[in-house]
């Protein structure tokens, strides 16, 4: 059949990635978080490069003769800590820790909250009660308190940092997919799948997951910034991952004592974990505009 | 009973529960949408439901496919009850039963591309190969007027009246005996609906389909129905072969109905003026006792208020015609009311 130049059957998805594509925000960020993947990959690379591990103290170069951390220079890019430690190579490494948590933690947290929101969400019922009233409870927690008192209990760790941040995180996605899951019930195409005599796996794999799947995304994007602030937060109080291992939160709560004489301290890793976060924030955002199905057409600029 | 009844429908009631939770506990009051409807489907006709919006139409129409359970009443399909059957037991029955739903945007799934859609019966029943499905479906796309090559493409691509299309071939993708057509163009644009019925009825001859055509707009229903029954707040108030119905309507309701068509060339066949019922249809959650239609019928009666009136035939109709009313008008007779004008002066 010979017809004019075909058009092409452009799924949700592809749509939502073309739009992706032409957002100047979200393909910026999308390299700030390349960028951090990259340093958090090549951070042995940069301690070979400059000779310093994260945790050596050098006491003889990295400390003034009084004692005080060495500012920004040739030897110390980024400056040294307290202990005469090299904070640009902290951060690099930081930056793993960072990652790993924010991606681990948020993870889980969706998949809880996807499973507990659907189920909750498809039966109804006394199952929607019981699981709405337990997301409830998480969600009014004091979370700081309790994580506070649970790191305390089981000492500070990396795996603790993830359960907990996972643990505060999963509700509010689950009430989300929730409400979601409960509005693809109630749509005719449940229906009409019903009439044709679909089981509940069926629809809730066919019909239910992929309407949902697009908040999930978004959910997932928005919840790392929030589980990396979490970590930091729990190391800068100290229950976080232990020393010496670095992290931007440890580093950052050991600058409080010294960043009147050492600015360095607090301005690196502070960026450092004010870009990250924006940039998973932005994207998140970038992410929900294009997938937001009120954006159904895209328009094709210029022939190509 | 006529031996050539596909479906028989007996006594069917739908209640939903209703929950007013106050502080101090919760009242279980009952809110019933269908309230004791028996009717009964030949082979290869098409009877026409129509009501009012809000008046148990699409409720019914979900209980005999049983997307919903009965609270009481029988669903008869060929001779076999399936009003209480489990989702496992009802498995064959969805091969011969389908249902087009009123939405075309609603019914669609819109992250699915509509050949897999279409090919989800197949999937479903373990129907063919892969290979073997896409034949079919596209086989079915050219029957009910899509371009075959379509398959690829997601609803969204797609007119209303071609979303109507796609949902048509999935419902006669397992070749079906009936079909439940729940408005099925009440959400399309004038143009479209005709080409919309024109479809279902050249699917009826080709297929030897049985369909119940559940509408509120009674030139739709008078254009495709062999028979007619009326609906008013849960019940069968007036049933009759179509031409019967539209020509010597029994009923106060369904002549009020009749009048309310817009006619576009107003002449002698339409020397009743039109009757404006007044208020709204009453709640379900409390209907009137006697004739639920007492409230608002010009004609009605002391006796309206205290005694249910049956579905029988009346002024020497034949079997077919059948009308639940003390009052009946007979052939000629005037809907005596207040006209438009008296009540908009």
């Amino acid at each position: 059949m010979s017809t004019a130049p075909a058009i092409r059957a452009r799924g949700p998805w592809a749509l939502a990635f073309e739009r992706l594509r032409h957002d100047k925000a979200a393909i910026a960020s999308a390299i700030t978080i390349l960028f951090a993947v990259l340093v958090a990959l090549c951070a042995p690379l940069l301690a070979l490069l400059t000779g310093h591990s994260p945790i050596e103290q050098f006491s003889e170069t990295g400390l003034s003769p009084a004692g005080i951390p060495v500012g920004p220079g040739p030897e110390f890019w980024l400056g040294t800590d307290a202990l005469g430690r090299d904070v640009l190579v902290r951060i690099a490494y930081g930056t793993r820790t960072s990652l790993l948590v924010g991606v681990v933690a948020s993870s889980l947290a969706v998949l809880i909250g996807a499973i507990v929101g659907i189920a909750a969400g498809w039966h109804g019922g006394t199952i929607d009660t019981v699981l709405s009233r337990f997301m409830d409870v998480v969600l009014s927690l004091p979370f700081l308190v309790l994580a506070l008192a649970l790191a305390a209990l089981v000492g500070p760790g990396l795996g603790v940092s993830v359960f907990l941040i996972a643990f505060f995180s999963w509700a509010s996605v689950g009430r989300v997919i929730r409400a979601e899951a409960r509005s693809v019930r109630e749509r005719e195409y449940v229906q009409a799948a019903r009439a044709i005599g679909a089981g509940s796996v069926r629809i809730m794999f066919v019909e239910v997951l992929p309407v949902v799947s697009a908040t999930v995304i978004v959910y997932a994007t928005l919840l790392i910034p929030s589980a990396i602030a979490f970590e930091a937060t729990l190391s800068f109080l100290g229950l976080g991952v232990p020393p010496p291992t670095p992290t931007w939160g440890n580093m950052l709560g050991d600058a409080m004592a010294y960043y009147k004489v050492a600015w360095w301290l607090l301005l690196f890793p502070g960026a450092a974990l004010l870009g990250i976060t924006y940039a998973f924030n932005v994207l998140g955002d970038s992410v929900r505009d294009a997938l937001d199905p009120r954006h159904d057409q895209t328009i094709r600029r210029g022939a190509g | 009973m006529t031996t050539d009844a596909l479906v028989q429908l007996r006594g069917i009631v739908k209640e939903f529960p209703v929950k007013s939770r106050s502080l101090f506990g919760s009242r279980g009051d009952k809110l019933q949408a269908v309230a004791g409807v028996s009717l009964e489907l030949r082979r290869g006709e098409t009877l026409g439901l129509v009501g009012e919006t809000g008046c148990g139409k699409s409720t019914l129409a979900r209980c005999v496919v049983r997307l919903m359970d009965l609270s009481a009443g029988h669903v008869i399909f060929d001779g076999e009850d399936i009003s209480t059957a489990s989702h496992a037991k009802l498995r064959p029955f969805r091969r011969r039963m389908q249902m087009v739903f009123q939405d075309p945007y609603g019914s669609l799934n819109p992250r699915r591309r509509v050949g897999s859609i279409i090919s989800d019966p197949f999937v479903i029943h373990g129907i063919g190969t892969a290979r073997e499905r896409k034949v079919k479906v596209q086989d079915l796309m050219a029957l009910v007027g899509l371009n075959p090559e379509h398959y690829n493409r997601f609803p969204g691509d797609f007119s209303g009246g071609q979303r109507q299309r796609i949902g048509i071939a999935r419902a006669i993708a397992l070749r079906p005996e009936f079909i439940v057509c729940d408005e099925p163009v009440s959400a399309l644009d004038v143009s479209i609906q005709a080409q919309i019925l024109n479809l279902l009825h050249e699917l009826q001859g080709e297929l030897g389909l049985t369909y119940l055509f559940i509408s509120h707009d009674l030139s739709v229903v008078r254009h495709v129905s062999d028979r007619v029954a009326v609906m008013y707040l849960g019940k069968i108030v007036e049933t009759a072969p179509s031409e019967a119905l539209y020509d010597h309507a029994r009923h106060p309701y369904t002549r009020a109905l009749l009048s309310a068509v817009p006619a576009f060339a107003p002449d002698a066949s339409c020397a009743q003026a039109a009757v404006v019922l007044t208020g709204d249809p009453p709640s379900p959650l409390d209907p009137p006792h006697g004739c639920r239609f007492h409230p608002r019928c010009p004609r009605a009666q002391a006796r309206c208020a205290t005694e249910e009136p049956n579905l029988v035939p009346r002024h020497g109709d034949g079997a077919e015609h059948a009308t639940a009313c003390h009052f009946p008008l007979a052939d000629g007779e005037l809907l005596t009311t207040r006209t438009a004008a008296e009540v908009f002066p």
